[in-house]
Parts: C-alpha cells; sequence; structure tokens
C-alpha cells in the first residue's frame, strides 16, 4: 500500500520576504510519500517543519520546485482548486487545536461535511461515528472552553477525521498535552490510520510521537538531513 | 452553512452584540443630531417669522427699500382689500396686517410735565379682534410679566425693562412722541394695560405693543399697515414655497412704475435672513455630514477590528477548505445584517431622544442673554423623513465598508499568514 505515491516533492525552496533580502526556510527538498504512510518530520524550532507542511496543506505554495500532492501541483492551482482539495482530501491537526470557540463539539467536527453539502442525516450519523472513534461521544454539546486539552485535541482529531481525507497534516499535536493525553491520541490516530489507511504526516520534536512513527525524516536549517524508514518489526516493538 | 454561521453569531456577542450597539450608538446619534440642528435652525427661523419676517412679507415697493427706517410714510393703503385678495389667492395661509414704527414714549407725571422719557419701537398688531391669532404667534400672553393683554382701545404692552426704566406703573398713561402717516408730529396716549418679558433681547428694549387700530388712530393712517405678513397655516417655513409665493405674486406686479404697489419678499428675501436660512440649510447639511463622517470612521474602524480579529476564526475555515470567496461574502452578509440591526436601533432610539426634546424642549434662555439675533429659548428637535434613514448611511455603509476593508487582509494574505497570527 505505501509504495503507491500520494507526495511528490521536487527542488522544493521556499523562501520568505525579510525586508530588502529574503529568508530561505525550505532548500531543495525532494521527498515522496506513500498512501497509508505514519510520518514525521522531525528537527528542532525553526528548522521548516511547519512551512513544509503548510505547503503540503495547499495553505502556503513552493518558491521554487514542485509540490504534487494527490495529482495536483500546489502552486499552479487557485484558490478555489486548492480550497476544494482541502475540502475534499486533507485533514489538518493544529498544535494549539483551532477550535470554533462558540460552536459545540458537535458543530466543529460538523463543519467540514457542511462544506462538503452531505444532508443532515448523514452528517449526524458521520460525525456520531467520528466522535466515538476519538471516544467523545458524551461530550457532544460540550463547548470547547468546557474541555480539557487532551479532549480539544480529540475534538480536532474527528474534526480532522470526519470525512475520511486521503492525508492528515498534523502540526505539533501534542505540544499542549501531558504523556497519557498525548499517547492517548497518537493511538487514536495510529488506529486511525490502520483502519482507514489515512496517511498522516506529522510535524513535531517531542520523542513520545517520534516512537509511534514508521518513518522518520529528519529536517535541519531547511535541509532534509536524514530520510529514516523503520521496518514493521520495529514499530510493533514500541 | 446559514444555520452555522447565525449560530457563530449569535453565541459571539462580541460578533453580534456588541457591534449592533456600536453601531445603535452611531446612528443614534447622528439621528438625534440631526433633529435637533433642524430644529434648532428651524426655530430660529420659526421666531424671526413670528416676530418680524413672516415666512412671507407683502409691503410696498418703496417700504421695502427701506424696511431698516420703519418708513410708516410708505405704508400700504386699503390693506383690508389687499388682505382679502390675498387670503383669495392663497386661502391655506394666514395674513396678518402689522404696523412697526418708531417714537418716544413720554411718561408724564401729575402735572403733566415729563417724569422719564425713552425711545420705543411699537409695533401695532391685531389684539382685539376675536379671530386674530397674533397674541398666541407672539407669545405674548404667556410672556406677560405684570398686568393684561390690551383689552380695549387706547391699552399698551411696554416691554419689562423698559417699562421699569421708565418707572411706569400698570394703568398709568403715556404719551407716545411720533410721526404720523403725512409726516406730521403726533401725541397719543395710552393707559399701560401689562408689561412682557419675549425673552428676546431686541423685543425686550424698548418695545411698545398696541392694537393696530390704535395705532391707526394715532398714526393717522386709517386702513394703513406698514406690512402685511403671511404665514403657512400651522406649518414651518419652507423657503422653495415662500420663494415660489413671492415670485408669483411679484410677476403680477411687474410692470407697475408705482412705488406703493405692492411687493412680496419671503422671509429669506429680508435683510439677513436669507443668509441665516441658506447657513440653515448649509450647517445643517455640513454637520450632519461632518458628524455622519466621524461616526463613518468609529463604525468602519469597529467593523475593521471586527474583521481583524475573526483571523483566527477565518483561518480555520479556509483550512477546512472554505473558499476565500465564501468567507468574505459571509463576513459582509454578516456586517449588513450587524450594520441594519444596529441602525434600526439606533434610529429608533434617536428618533425617541429627538421625540422628546421636540416635545419638552430644551430651556437654553441662560446662554442667550445678550445675544442681538432672535434666537428661541427653548430649542426643540424637529424630526423630519430625513431623521428616518440618515442613520443608515454610517450605521450600514461604513460597518460594510469597514468589513470590505478588514475582509481584503483575507484574500491578500496567504492563509498560512492568517494562522501565525492566530497561534501568536
Ligand atoms: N511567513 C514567514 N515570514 C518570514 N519567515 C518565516 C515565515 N514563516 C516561517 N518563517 C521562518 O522560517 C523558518 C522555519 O519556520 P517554521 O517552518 O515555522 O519552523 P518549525 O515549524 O520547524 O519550527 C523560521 O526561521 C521562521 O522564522
Ligand atoms: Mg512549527
Amino acid at each position: 500500500m505505501e509504495n503507491q505515491s500520494i507526495i511528490t516533492i521536487e527542488k522544493l525552496v521556499k523562501r520568505f520576504p525579510m525586508g530588502k533580502d529574503s529568508f530561505t526556510a525550505l532548500k531543495n527538498i525532494n521527498l515522496k510519500f506513500g498512501t497509508g504512510e505514519f510520518t514525521g518530520l522531525i528537527g528542532p524550532s525553526g528548522s521548516g517543519k511547519t512551512t513544509l507542511l503548510n505547503i503540503l496543506g495547499s495553505l502556503d505554495v513552493p518558491t521554487e520546485g514542485t509540490v504534487h500532492v494527490l495529482g495536483k501541483s500546489i502552486g499552479k492551482l487557485s484558490t478555489k482548486e486548492a480550497a476544494q482539495l482541502r475540502k475534499e482530501s486533507l485533514g489538518f491537526i493544529f498544535q494549539s487545536y483551532n477550535l470554533l470557540v462558540v460552536h459545540t463539539v458537535f458543530e466543529n467536527v460538523e463543519f467540514p461535511l457542511l462544506l462538503l453539502k452531505y444532508s443532515k442525516s448523514v452528517r449526524y450519523k458521520m460525525v456520531m461515528d467520528a466522535l466515538e472513534w476519538v471516544g467523545l461521544t458524551e461530550k457532544v454539546h460540550s463547548k470547547p472552553p468546557q474541555l480539557s486539552g487532551g479532549e480539544c485535541q480529540r475534538v480536532a482529531i474527528a474534526r480532522a477525521m470526519v470525512k475520511k481525507p486521503s492525508l492528515v497534516l498534523a502540526d505539533e499535536p501534542t505540544a499542549n498535552l501531558d504523556a497519557v493525553n498525548s499517547h492517548h491520541i497518537l493511538k487514536t490516530m495510529e488506529t486511525l490510520n490502520r483502519e482507514l489507511n489515512t496517511t498522516f504526516i506529522f510535524a513535531t520534536h517531542d520523542e513520545k510521537v517520534i516512537s509511534y512513527l514508521r518513518r522518520k525524516i529528519y529536517l535541519l536549517d531547511g535541509r532534509v538531513d536524514k530520510d529514516e524508514i523503520i521496518t514493521p518489526q520495529k514499530s510493533v516493538a514500541q | 452553512m446559514i444555520k452555522f454561521l447565525l449560530t457563530g453569531l449569535w453565541r459571539d456577542r462580541s460578533r453580534s452584540l456588541m457591534p449592533v450597539l456600536v453601531v445603535a450608538i452611531g446612528v443614534m446619534l447622528t439621528v438625534w443630531m440631526h433633529a435637533y440642528i433642524t430644529g434648532f435652525m428651524g426655530d430660529t427661523i420659526e421666531m424671526n417669522a413670528k416676530f418680524s419676517h413672516g415666512h412671507v412679507k407683502v409691503m410696498s415697493k418703496a417700504y421695502a427699500e427701506n424696511m431698516d427706517l420703519l418708513p410708516i410714510d410708505l405704508a400700504l393703503v386699503e390693506v383690508s382689500h389687499l388682505k382679502s385678495a390675498l387670503k383669495e389667492a392663497n386661502p391655506d395661509m394666514e395674513w396678518a396686517a402689522r404696523i412697526q414704527f418708531g417714537g418716544l414714549i413720554d411718561v408724564p407725571d401729575e402735572n403733566g410735565e415729563t417724569r422719564s422719557q425713552g425711545p420705543s419701537i411699537g409695533f401695532g398688531i391685531d389684539l382685539l379682534s376675536p379671530d386674530s391669532k397674533e397674541a398666541d404667534r407672539m407669545n405674548i400672553r404667556s410672556s406677560i410679566v405684570r398686568g393684561n393683554l390690551p383689552a380695549k382701545a387706547g391699552e399698551v404692552l411696554l416691554s419689562e425693562h423698559f417699562a421699569r426704566k421708565l418707572e411706569a406703573e400698570i394703568g398709568e398713561a403715556v404719551t407716545l412722541i411720533s410721526t404720523d402717516m403725512n409726516g406730521s408730529m403726533i401725541m397719543y396716549n395710552f393707559i399701560v394695560s401689562g408689561t412682557v418679558s419675549f425673552g428676546v433681547e431686541i423685543m425686550d428694549r424698548g418695545s411698545v405693543i398696541a392694537d393696530i387700530e390704535d395705532v391707526r388712530a394715532a398714526l393717522n393712517m386709517p386702513d394703513a399697515a406698514g406690512e402685511i405678513l403671511g404665514f403657512f397655516g400651522e406649518g414651518f417655513y419652507e423657503n422653495e414655497r415662500a420663494v415660489e409665493m413671492a415670485n408669483a405674486f411679484n410677476a403680477k406686479n411687474a410692470l407697475s412704475e408705482d412705488e406703493f404697489s405692492p411687493v412680496m419678499k419671503s422671509l429669506s428675501q429680508q435683510g439677513s435672513m436669507g443668509q441665516y436660512v441658506q447657513m440653515a440649510e448649509v450647517w445643517s447639511l455640513y454637520i450632519s455630514l461632518i458628524f455622519i463622517f466621524a461616526m463613518s470612521l468609529v463604525l468602519w474602524n469597529a467593523g475593521l477590528l471586527g474583521g481583524l480579529r475573526r483571523y483566527g476564526e477565518i483561518g480555520i475555515r479556509l483550512a477546512m477548505g472554505e473558499e476565500k470567496g465564501h468567507v468574505y461574502r459571509s463576513m459582509i452578509y454578516e456586517s449588513i445584517f450587524i450594520g441594519i440591526a444596529g441602525s434600526v436601533v439606533g434610529t429608533a432610539i434617536g428618533l425617541f431622544l429627538a421625540w422628546l426634546i421636540q416635545t419638552y424642549g430644551i430651556d437654553i434662555s441662560g446662554m442667550m442673554e445678550g445675544a442681538s439675533m432672535m434666537f428661541p429659548r427653548i430649542i426643540r428637535a424637529r424630526i423630519t423623513p430625513i431623521d428616518f434613514y440618515i442613520g443608515f448611511i454610517p450605521g450600514v455603509v461604513s460597518t460594510v465598508i469597514g468589513t470590505m476593508l478588514s475582509g481584503i487582509g483575507i484574500y491578500k494574505r496567504q492563509t498560512a499568514r492568517l494562522f501565525k497570527e492566530l497561534e501568536a
């Protein structure tokens, strides 16, 4: 399964304008990701993890090089096409959860389905399924401020997963969580990865996350430093 | 989706209640301010109309040219005939003949020698006909300080200030020394029936008010009058209408060479009132515009802040795959909704406040002491049709523009930037 390519990155360079000059955040990145991967971009703060993840998520565009995600060339997409790609195929999980605070757990998870124009009854079933995956069916009517950090991140996972996207991008998902909650959500994501064959790409420097990964891509100063694939036996040992 | 947006709007009070309140306050001030200015300017005009200018005034051509001198030798004659002609041509107007004249008031002692004396401005107005509205029009009854309105021929009112200066008492005789219509010197005796104070500086300095028939007798001007004032029934001064009426009237007499033939002048065509009428129109427009502009800035800023504050939420929605155009439009719809809601609330409150001031008035007599123009003692707002929609300009337009401008950020920024700001 994993050898079917979902992302191809060739000679990717990303520069940010900095006054008169520019700052190069990504320098000649070449990578391929297959379907069903559970992969992490690992590196210290400022190494370019978020920048790369944003480009994969069509939230940002390459300065040079090409990035194909699910057959679409990021950077050549119109904003409409980029929105379409995100709406249909991508899920995001953020360090700071980024839930809509005035909306209930149900409404937060339902939102991506509203964009996809599912009927009410279909939405209800899909939202309840997603909440069951993350073990939050009891909190369906709560609002984010009433939830713990771990619960919030589980809502975010449910929101990312509810439409069963091909690719989930998770930027430091455990940074605000304690060890117990971190392991809890990682196990949840690992299970979803296996059961739904969803590709997960993390940006992280958290050892707990790293221990779950089946592929570790080390970034240093905007370059790929190391690209390790963990054999299945090793992974099971974790 | 609409339900999602509405629940968000409803639950997030900082997105709904607060902006609606801000808009409502701005709109309320705009509406109130406009009604207030209209009222103040309008009342000043009405007051000058009632005391001296009329909404329109008919005089002889010669009198009109020397109006400031109160030239009774140039007065109109056969006034009753002219009045009925005016009434016939303009049945919805009220017409009142008046004589303004200058003279000395002399208070004699028991021997008939002068005890005190002072220059005065006299008003001959119709006080004694049963159907005359003049006493009410000039608000004389409620301006009486001592004594009563003249009840019969031969009685006068003196302004309170003047009576005190002359030490003239109620019931005492005073003598008017003046020149009559033919230029001969006359002396005519009146009994002081009461004193008045209008709270209008130039009416309170040295006024003598008598019935017009008495004045005609005193000045030998039977069926004559210096001026015939016309008033729009119960209505307020309308410059266009007054000017049109005057033009129509004058067109009929345009060819007459006779300097005693009548001319009609609108209030705005008399002395400095033209400037004031113009000023009133321009001012209420300018002040309203300045106010609308200022309120627009405030509301625009509120719209802007409201939009900026929501970059986080917008970032999330964009990340979920909502289209920029859709997010932008939904923000605009929200701001239209908020602008309208706030404008409706603000207009309602503004109109209510204006109505209160229209009904009860604010007493500013203390602030107007010594003013040389006639200013009303009590300021009243006046609600005009424009007040029902003027608030919507800042209320809706600025809020929407503010949101539109802040929303441009959505287009300009890379979506990723919205998150950077969110995470910070
Ligand atoms: N929009 C931007 N403008 C300028 N510099 C940026 C921008 N985004 C990121 N950077 C810079 O690029 C580098 C990589 O950032 P980032 O991808 O966020 O790193 P990481 O997620 O690995 O901590 C950092 O030095 C950061 O300051
Ligand atoms: Mg980062």
